[in-house]
């Protein structure tokens, strides 16, 4: 899976988790861009994402993100 | 069965402004804010809305001990106090000395807590159990150490349900149960504990929410009283008209285990006092053949309080069944394995609860025993007579249909009512009646074992029970009055609650007589009702009009003077200790 088909999912993702249709996700985006990406909501994501690529993130790599690039390097390096 | 964490947070954005606003105080020694929203969505898919006070973690003892805390301030109608295993271990591990008397410290700790909340205040306490953490440090042998931290862990559970047996007010979240059902694991997300400092998974909070709200939801009269079991493969393996008795799955024959242990579940479930009810396209004495002759059957026909067996659609046959008990779809629970008619009485009757069974009934126990179905706030052994006053009611309903008219019906019947204050032997099932009665319920309060204790000990409360027994059987006790002096001439009916067995017998005449003898007794000059309306409780809107009393600015009056008794059919037990 490249870095593109990623982000696509990982959108899907945060649509559905934020409950917010018109988000547009790209590597720069960050937790400032979107309203709904709180501490709470981040957790949300993290165990979505956690399913929806049936992998497990480690917890450094949970504090480690500054942006969505960065969670799908995370990702790639699985 | 259970929402996702997402599904319960998306509620949130709801309006619900129609359902009953309860106020929940959370309390937590770890992150309570996904539990918080977890609680308020549940509580949405229960009909109720949760306004919660959230203190910051790790404030337990501050917020509880402190008479002028927010925690007191807010006046919660209950109190949710989730300490984590987490911090139980580590509090274990920090202590100085005494490992042996860890466990009794805590429940004293516990025990204190509970008191200064009681003695403040009149919300109920919801205390989590604590899911075992296997520290692994004697291994097995630490159940031959007492000083080891799981021996400890193990002894504070079992002292928590000591403790809730003793105090009436105080009810376990039993996490414990949870854990051992769908796995440690499932529970705990390390890497998200370490980073969030919540130590339930996203994936068990609905869980965790739903199992929270259902004690809520029962305190408040809402839970599940009966179960309609379809018989073919749901009850018994095979198809009794195809197959004929002596091929129908059960005990040894085929996978018959799994029907036989399901049998005995349903079968102590009505022990306990659920209502069972058969609901079978069969021809009727094809459908209880099995019942009366298979010898492994567990389940009798004397178990089942109404059986339905016609090949008319499963909704309208659940419609009738809902008359003849009289009471709520949404206190039914539906089991059924064929898709089809799951399908057809969830979209006829969207209140009736309908489990997806498994398709393999070796996996209907394990998959039913999650969902946690039939909570409850109260037993009492009155519970246990529940399936024969159901029976007796049909036989009743055959009887009137010979007598033309009401009366002749009604005098027939020989009926006898023991009417008594409340006493320590009535006070469990009036307090169950109290929770509940819903439709016969002109204020709908609901009285714990502790409340109605106060009100037999104030002198500014007459109270009332009545039973009712007739030559079909014993109701036992169906009615509750309580009555507060307002002043020397007049009488408030603060709770006038019936159960619905035994409407149209006159008893509501009978117990105004009673009402107004015991108010005449006492030099009252008026008695005052008022009728608070539900979202049940309509077949008493008209209730103190039908029985003469008259409206006066929102609330009703009967004046004692000229009241004149009812004709009732009913008498009076004469009870020697009168």
């Amino acid at each position: 899976m490249n870095n593109e088909e990623i982000l696509e999912k990982l959108t899907a993702i945060f649509k559905d988790e934020l409950d917010n249709d018109d988000l547009i996700l790209t590597n720069e985006t960050t937790a400032e861009d979107i309203e709904e990406w709180d501490s709470l909501s981040h957790i949300q994501l993290i165990v979505a994402i956690e399913k929806a690529f049936k992998i497990r993130f480690t917890s450094s790599e949970i504090q480690s993100w500054n942006n969505v690039g960065e969670m799908i390097s995370s990702l790639e390096s699985k | 069965m259970y929402p996702t964490f997402s599904d319960l947070k998306k509620l949130l954005k709801q309006n619900t402004e129609e359902l009953k606003k309860i106020k929940v105080a959370l309390l937590g020694d770890t992150a309570t804010q996904f539990l918080n929203v977890a609680l308020r969505g549940s509580a949405i898919n229960a009909g109720f809305t949760f306004e919660i006070f959230e203190a910051d973690f790790g404030q337990i003892s501050r917020q509880v001990l402190d008479p002028s805390s927010e925690f007191y301030e807010f006046e919660p109608d209950y109190t949710i106090i989730f300490e984590s295993s987490h911090k139980l271990l580590g509090s274990f591990y920090k202590q100085k000395d005494a490992p042996l008397s860890f466990a009794q410290n805590k429940l004293q700790h516990i025990e204190e807590l509970y008191q200064t909340i009681q003695s403040r205040t009149k919300s109920r306490v919801i205390y989590c159990n604590f899911p075992g953490i296997d520290n692994q440090v004697f291994g097995n042998f630490s159940h031959k150490v007492e000083s080891s931290f799981v021996f400890q862990q193990n002894k504070i559970n079992y002292l928590l349900s000591e403790l809730a047996v003793k105090k009436e007010n105080l009810f376990i979240a039993d996490l414990v149960s949870i854990q051992n059902k769908w796995g440690r694991n499932f529970m705990f997300s390390p890497n998200i504990y370490i980073n969030s400092e919540m130590v339930l998974s996203l994936d068990s909070l609905p869980i965790v929410a739903q199992n929270i709200v259902g004690i809520i939801s029962s305190l408040e009269g809402k839970f599940k009283k009966c179960l309609i079991l379809d018989l073919d493969n749901t009850t018994w393996g095979g198809i009794i008209g195809d197959d004929g008795l002596e091929n129908i799955q059960i005990g040894n024959l085929g996978i018959g285990k799994a029907f036989s242990e399901f049998q005995y579940w349903v079968k102590a479930l009505q022990q306990r006092g659920i209502i069972i009810v058969v609901c079978s396209k069969n021809d009727e004495d094809k459908a209880k053949e099995p019942f009366e002759k298979h010898p492994e059957m567990i389940l009798k026909l004397d178990d089942i309080a109404v059986f339905v067996a016609n090949w008319e659609n499963k909704a309208d046959n659940i419609r009738k069944i809902q008359k003849v008990l009289n009471i709520g779809f949404d206190s039914m629970v539906f089991l059924d394995d064929n898709p089809f008619e799951r399908n057809l009485v969830r979209e006829n009757l969207p209140e009736v609860c309908v489990p997806e069974l498994p398709e393999d009934p070796a996996d209907y126990l394990e998959y039913l025993y999650g969902l946690n179905l039939f909570e409850t706030a109260s037993f009492s052994q009155n519970d246990a007579e529940r399936t024969k006053q159901y029976q007796e009611e049909a036989t009743r309903n055959t009887a009137s249909e010979n007598f033309t008219n009401l009366e002749d019906f009604l005098k027939n019947l020989d009926m006898i009512s023991d009417v008594q204050a409340f006493n320590n032997f009535s006070k469990p099932r009036i307090s169950q009646l109290t929770q509940r009665s819903n439709q016969f319920n002109l204020r709908t309060i609901r009285y714990t074992d502790q409340e109605i204790d106060d009100l037999m000990k104030s002198e500014n409360y007459f109270t009332l029970s009545f039973t009712l027994e007739d030559r079909y059987g014993d109701n036992g006790l169906i009615s509750a009055i309580v009555l507060e002096k307002l002043d020397e001439n007049s009488l408030f009916i603060d709770t006038w609650l019936m159960s619905c067995r035994v409407l149209k017998r006159g008893m509501e005449d009978f117990t105004l007589n009673k009402i107004v003898e015991l108010a005449q007794e006492n030099g009252f000059k008026k008695i005052i009702g008022e009728f608070l309306p539900s979202s049940k409780n309509q077949m008493v809107e008209n209730h103190y009009q039908n029985l003469g009393f008259n409206f006066q600015e929102g609330l009703w009056i009967l004046k004692m003077d000229d009241y004149i008794n009812k004709e009732v059919y009913i008498n009076k037990k004469n009870n020697t200790h009168e």
